[in-house]
């Protein structure tokens, strides 16, 4: 049965990644689970499957580490070690390639720089997404019901301090999309927080207040895809303009916009890569750091490219199963 | 005609202009509806009779004239326009079921928000309305598991939650497969045998002809001819209204 099979390779798709860290049997169990996936092309269109390949690459690349360190890294007791293993390991380390490797990335625990840089770069992105779908949602909302309401409110304070809004959103956006993203970095940094010194806020304040703005058209985007007749249904019904938002429009529009918020994010992961401009150590910077003692660009810029190019792919695919889901619900 | 206290809508020298006056979706539309009616409101297409019905309930804003609903200015600045639309009911062409909510949810939503009904005075009374048109056993399904028929069914319903006094209609049957207006019509056949006052856009001049009290014949914005189905349909005096009954009987 079709179902059967995806489920199969769903939970060997997590057995790999259990045994991952074991040297061989997480690689074995992972092919395993990637050849099940390659030949039985009826799973693919289901999301188990998916899953489970994914689980499957993941250990892949996890079995390749836990390999590369019992091979090459781990200590062994001199002199019972098995003679094959010595061979290959001097084979390895001699080479040419893995002496820059090594210079790089194991000698005085240089790999912390990358890691490190990763956990900033994840925080700075995470929290400015929140700042950034705050600040959209509002400045959306405040655009979005001027455009409705400009009719129906007939002048009085009310419309005036709308307009008022209105109009600094709209300097926002255009402030904001008109400049580059490192120049209002830094102005945050040399020039409205010039005495503090706490870089992750001003990079979240930078990336957020810039991201907010692009959310903000996702959001407005997503509220004028809603069919006219939701909110005259709404208002038909004695909701005001603030409830038929809050009850009906909002909750269709969020859903409609939930995969490209989730596409910002991914968007904002590459851009924090130019917060070295004032000094924060995230992942590009760590990279940068180590090229710096070492004097070798390719090994550190590819490791970080790598890494990069390793989690927008992934988070790229937890939107594509984001957007599946929610056209499957529609229905 | 009946006496005066017992009009509930008056509507006088109605005018919707667009464009600064260059289209004239109304242009002077004088009428009482009172209680009990069913008033049918038949027309060629463009000639104002969708704008006419949603001026009544404020979803359009008229240009000028007056409405009255019992009595009272509905364009006064002091009317509460959401609490005035409780009272009027609206079915729409295409349904405009919310898609993000069960039926259940859909038909109490309005009732627990703005009536403060408890959940579960809500619940029951969208299941007494669920069962009154055969719907009951899709109170947990989404709007996009039903048919056309099911959905504008539903919707009608759901205005009913809010315990309207008039009903109004937009060509409730137009955007349905044929097999499915019917159910719909039979629904609003009973509804108006329940004494409900009801106004009605359609091309169904069955429905006209059977359930109207009234038939109100618009064209160019105007109201050319009103009167008795019975009138309208075998003694058509303007010579208008007696092309488009040709066209469409
Ligand atoms: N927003 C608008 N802007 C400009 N013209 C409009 C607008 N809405 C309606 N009109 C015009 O007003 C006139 C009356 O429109 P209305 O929708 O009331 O007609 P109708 O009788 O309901 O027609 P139908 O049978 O096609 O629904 C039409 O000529 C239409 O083009
Ligand atoms: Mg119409």
């Amino acid at each position: 049965m079709l179902n059967k099979k995806a489920i199969l390779i769903l939970i060997f798709g997590i057995v790999s990644l259990l045994f991952s860290w074991v040297p061989g049997a997480g690689l074995v169990l992972a092919i395993f689970t990637l050849c099940l996936y390659a030949v039985n092309k009826t799973v693919r269109s289901d999301i188990k499957s998916e899953i489970g390949r994914t689980l499957a690459i993941i250990a892949i690349l996890v079995s390749i580490c836990s390999l590369f360190y019992v091979i090459v890294l781990m200590p062994l007791p001199g002199n019972n070690a098995p003679a094959w293993l010595l061979s290959l390991r001097s084979a390895i380390t001699n080479t040419a390639f893995y002496s820059d490797f090594e210079n790089n990335f194991i000698a005085e625990g240089r790999y912390i720089y990358l890691l490190k840089g990763l956990g900033v770069t994840f925080e700075v992105t995470f929290l400015a997404v929140l700042l950034g779908i705050v600040l959209g949602v509002i400045v959306a909302l405040v655009r979005s019901s001027y455009d409705t309401l400009k009719d129906e409110l007939r002048g009085g304070f009310g419309k005036g301090v709308l307009a008022f809004f209105y109009k600094l959103c709209g300097i926002y956006l255009t402030v904001i999309r008109g400049t580059p993203v490192v120049v209002q970095l830094m102005i945050i940094y040399f020039v409205i927080f010039a005495t503090s010194n706490n870089k992750i806020m001003v990079a979240v304040l930078a990336f957020g207040i810039n991201s907010g703005a692009y959310v903000a058209e996702i959001i407005r985007g997503g509220i004028m895809s809603i069919d006219k007749g939701q909110f005259e249904a709404g208002r038909s019904l004695g909701f005001g303009y603030v409830r038929t938002m809050t009850f009906i429009i909002i909750p269709q529009a969020f859903k409609a916009v939930l995969p490209a918020l989730a596409n910002e994010f991914i968007v904002l992961i590459k851009e924090t890569s130019v917060s070295g401009y004032v000094g924060l150590q995230e992942l590009t910077k760590g990279g940068d750091i180590i090229r710096s003692r070492t004097y070798s660009a390719f090994m550190p810029l590819i490791a970080v490219a790598v890494i990069y190019l390793l989690i927008v792919m992934f988070f790229s695919w937890l939107v594509s199963l984001l957007e599946r889901r929610l056209k499957n619900s529609e229905r | 005609m009946n006496a005066d206290n017992d009009v509930i809508i008056s509507v006088k020298d109605l005018k919707k202009y667009y464009n600064g006056g260059e289209v004239k979706a109304l242009d002077g539309v004088t009428t009482d509806i009172r209680k009990g009616e069913v008033v049918v409101v038949i027309g060629p297409s463009g000639s104002g009779k969708s704008t006419f019905l949603r001026s009544l309930n404020l979803l359009e804003r008229p240009t000028g004239g007056t409405i009255t609903f019992e009595g009272n200015d509905i364009m006064a600045p002091s009317t509460d326009i959401n609490k005035l639309r409780q009272k009027m009911g609206m079915v729409f062409q295409h349904f405009n079921l919310f898609p993000h909510l069960t039926i259940l949810r859909n038909m109490t939503i309005a009732p627990m928000k703005l009536n403060g009904l408890s959940k579960e005075d809500a619940n029951a009374k969208a299941m007494d309305l669920l069962a009154r048109v055969g719907l009951e056993d899709r109170a947990l399904a989404y709007p996009s598991q039903l048919s056309g028929g099911q959905k504008q069914r539903i919707a009608i319903v759901r205005a009913l939650a809010m315990d309207p006094e008039v009903m109004l209609f937009d060509e409730p049957t137009s955007a349905l497969d044929p097999e499915m207006v019917g159910e719909v019509l039979d629904v609003m056949k009973k509804l108006a045998e329940a004494g409900m006052t009801m106004v009605c856009v359609t091309h169904e001049m069955g429905f006209a002809r059977e359930v109207g009290t009234r038939v109100i014949f618009m064209d160019c914005g105007r109201i050319i001819e009103e009167n008795t189905p019975e009138q309208i349909f075998t003694n058509p005096q303007n010579e208008r209204l007696q092309s488009f009954l040709q066209k469409v009987l």
